[in-house]
């Protein structure tokens, strides 16, 4: 055990010590890599090939034919509208959804460990691989799956739906699925420290459930709704699996380019193409910070 | 033994085994410049390729055979190319596709093999050496093996262009690739590539999401929708490939492909759950569905098939007794035993005599002859591929191989074709 003194009089220099440890990991394991990706951006390439150099290249075929605006989207563009639509989507509804759930599990469940029985149920799924969630998407959603099959023998329709599967519908649906735990567990978390006795109040002076939740709810669980959004937004932009998988590689994302480029050897070009995507993402978690100062309000 | 020492034994293991761990940690970091950990006792071979090519049988009977252990390193056809040129010191031998050559030899991690070291190189097919079968000249758009077959020289960095005793691989195995299809749910017969774009199967068809062998089956279909003829399909222009991804994106747009694929099992799974009816494929992707009990042709089209190769190669920093391994291995692969398990999975070897020599007549007749099957016919797991009375999809070996119209290719403009291709999936 730590004397009761320990922690005394520590200056800001033994501060920094503490610090130096986790920094050097950072340091060794984020930003030199980050950096290294920069640096590769600029370098030129062959089929075979890295040509060190300084050249804008790759950020020029990145974002060709993306100031013509007559000539529709350019595929950099393009795709980065369609994964914001996702994120969009998946934002919306895992928040309902986790926004939801937490409320149920904090203020309608009444005793503790009924509180954490249901909430380890949540987690279940989280004890399978998230490809293996994906794909068991596809015999029930499919042209023969068990959804439209269902749905032809009750009569309800004759011909199989056809967009359950490889669509928008079935990418944001798997979305929802994988990552609604995400937007649950913060929320989860900032409700139950939400002090009891201020509902007692609202309630007392007349406020409705609505009033309840809007006036005092939302505003005190706004930390856990901002790094719930944080997770899944970010998760979201940089996945190429999901998308992949549930939108039968016809939708295009960042990532699939990425993965693309690497496969052929364009390391440079593949670079050019993290760097932006990392400042987007960096850029929308800044906007976000600057609205919820998630720090004072731990 | 005492327990005391057991203690000790297990300890002493322990410790060495988080040597080892650490060695790997340390190799993974400093890309394989870490010391060779092996004994030179033990006959080990590290085999990097594709895992379609990787069998555990094979493996198997090498070992029986030779006593050399094959350790397979399974990645994908795009990994096998970044490995060579990231990391060519992680492996002993690589089987490799002809197509990537063109990326692989100007680095000069690879090393030129040596003709008079492969006891059956004189009898390894025309269709390599030559570009020919029967006698026949056959299609040679893309990169045919003919035209990166051999070596100027051993370190040699450029293709020779009269033969030499370098060659850059040993052919091991090829086939030529075409649309599959479920007879059942199409009802008709199919007999052209434009049949991938026919309206009549909007949204149940699927085309593979591999650039480079993608804009192949691309061109097959838009030269035979009569759209254009291309000089050579696995090198077009800028133009060419501009024309290309626009009847592509048009079917898209339209709503033609339910899905693509990138990975063999994608294909199965696509076609055996009915998704699909029409798509490319690979040979053993058939072979998967009609093994779950589901009708699936591998449908022999007017235009042609689009053929590809693989062959075996050294690293250039292969040492001596390393290399009389590979080579050992290589000579043991081509003896027939191997040849003959290629065959029975609907592939071809590169050596036809010896693999003959270790199939069953009617093996033969059926596979390479295309005469209707006298018995069964079996996979080399035991799985029932063709009743007694059926014909091979597309015929005999000279039908199949003397229909290929082009092979896999690396085109020059690469990197555009690429870009192309990317926006066709974003659009």
């Amino acid at each position: 055990m730590l004397p009761p003194s320990f922690g005394k009089g520590m200056t800001r220099s033994t501060n920094s010590i503490l610090a130096v440890p986790f920094a050097m990991v950072l340091a060794m394991f984020f930003v030199l890599p980050l950096l290294l990706v920069v640096v590769v951006s600029f370098w030129d390439y062959t089929e075979y090939s890295l040509i060190p150099d300084l050249i804008l290249m790759n950020y020029a075929e990145l974002f060709y034919g993306c100031f013509e605006w007559d000539q529709g989207l350019c595929t950099t563009f393009a795709t980065y509208l369609s994964t914001f639509k996702y994120v969009f989507l998946t934002w919306c509804f895992t928040l309902a959804i986790g926004f939801g759930v937490a409320l149920y599990l904090v203020f309608c469940v009444r005793s503790l460990k009924m509180q954490i029985v249901l909430f380890l149920v949540c987690t279940i799924p989280f004890w399978t691989s998230n490809v293996i969630r994906m794909i068991s998407w596809i015999p029930l959603l499919g042209r023969n799956g068990i959804v439209n099959t269902a749905l032809i023998s009750i009569g309800i329709i004759d011909q199989p739906i056809e967009w359950l599967l490889y669509s928008g519908f079935s990418v944001t649906l798997g979305f929802v699925h994988l990552y609604t735990l995400f937007m649950v567990v913060p929320i989860f978390n900032s409700m139950a420290k939400i002090d009891r006795s201020l509902i007692e109040a609202a309630k007392d002076a007349g406020a409705s459930a609505w009033q309840i939740i809007a006036n005092i709810i939302i505003p005190l669980s706004r930390s856990g709704i901002m790094i719930g959004s944080i997770f899944v937004i970010t998760i979201v932009v940089g996945d190429f699996i999901t998308i992949g998988v549930l939108g039968g590689q016809q939708i295009a994302s960042v990532g699939k380019i990425i993965y693309v480029e690497m496969s052929y050897l364009q390391f440079p070009a593949a670079a050019a193409n993290a760097v932006v995507l990392v400042s987007i993402t960096l850029l929308m978690v800044a906007a976000m910070m600057r609205i919820v100062n998630v720090r004072k309000e731990l | 033994m005492s327990e005391k020492t057991q203690e000790k034994m297990s300890g002493l293991s322990r410790r060495s085994f988080m040597k080892g761990a650490g060695t790997l940690a340390a190799a993974s970091m400093f890309g394989g410049v870490a010391p060779y950990v092996m004994s030179s006792e033990k006959k080990v071979l590290r085999y990097l390729g594709t895992a379609v090519n990787q069998d555990t049988t094979i493996g198997e009977k090498a070992k029986e055979d030779l006593g050399i252990t094959i350790e397979y390193i399974p990645v994908t056809t795009d990994e096998v190319t970044k490995r060579i040129l990231t990391q060519p010191n992680s492996f002993d031998l690589v089987d490799t596709e002809y197509f990537s050559l063109k990326k692989l030899v100007p680095s000069g991690n690879l090393i030129g093999m040596n003709a008079n070291r492969i006891k059956e190189f004189d009898n390894i097919v025309t269709a390599f050496t030559k570009g020919e079968v029967a006698g026949k000249k056959i299609g040679d758009q893309g990169t045919a093996p003919k035209k990166v077959f051999y070596l100027e020289g051993e370190k040699s960095k450029k293709f020779a262009s009269s033969p030499t005793e370098w060659v850059t691989l040993v052919p091991t195995v090829y086939n030529a690739d075409t649309l599959g299809i479920r007879p059942d749910l199409i009802g008709r017969p199919i007999n052209t590539w434009a049949e991938l774009l026919n309206p009549e199967f909007k949204g149940k068809a699927s085309i593979l999401n591999i650039p480079s062998i993608g804009i192949m089956d691309a061109a097959m279909v838009v030269e035979a929708m009569g759209e254009y003829k291309y000089p050579d399909k696995g090198n077009m222009t800028k133009k060419e490939i501009d024309l290309t991804m626009k009847v592509m994106t048009e079917a898209k747009k339209a709503g033609q492909f339910r899905a693509f694929w990138s990975d063999f099992n994608e294909s199965v799974n696509l076609m055996a759950s009915g998704e699909v009816v029409i798509q490319s494929m690979w040979s053993p992707a058939i072979t998967a569905v009609r093994t779950k009990g589901i009708p699936c042709v591998y449908q022999p089209l007017k235009e042609g098939y689009r053929a590809w190769a693989a062959g075996f190669a050294l690293p250039s920093t292969i040492k001596g007794q390393k290399a009389d391994l590979a080579y050992e291995f290589i000579n043991w692969f081509l003896s027939g035993w191997a040849g003959a398990y290629l065959n029975r999975q609907g592939y071809y070897s590169a050596v036809l005599p010896t693999a003959k020599a270790n199939m069953e007549a009617y093996e033969w007749d059926y596979w390479m002859l295309g005469k209707p099957a006298a018995k069964d016919i079996m996979s080399p797991n035991g799985q029932k591929l063709a009743s007694a009375g059926e014909i091979r999809d597309g015929g005999s070996y000279e039908d199949r191989m003397g229909g290929v119209a082009c092979w896999n290719a690396v085109m020059d403009e690469n990197r555009y074709m690429v870009r192309k291709w990317n926006e066709f999936i974003a659009s």
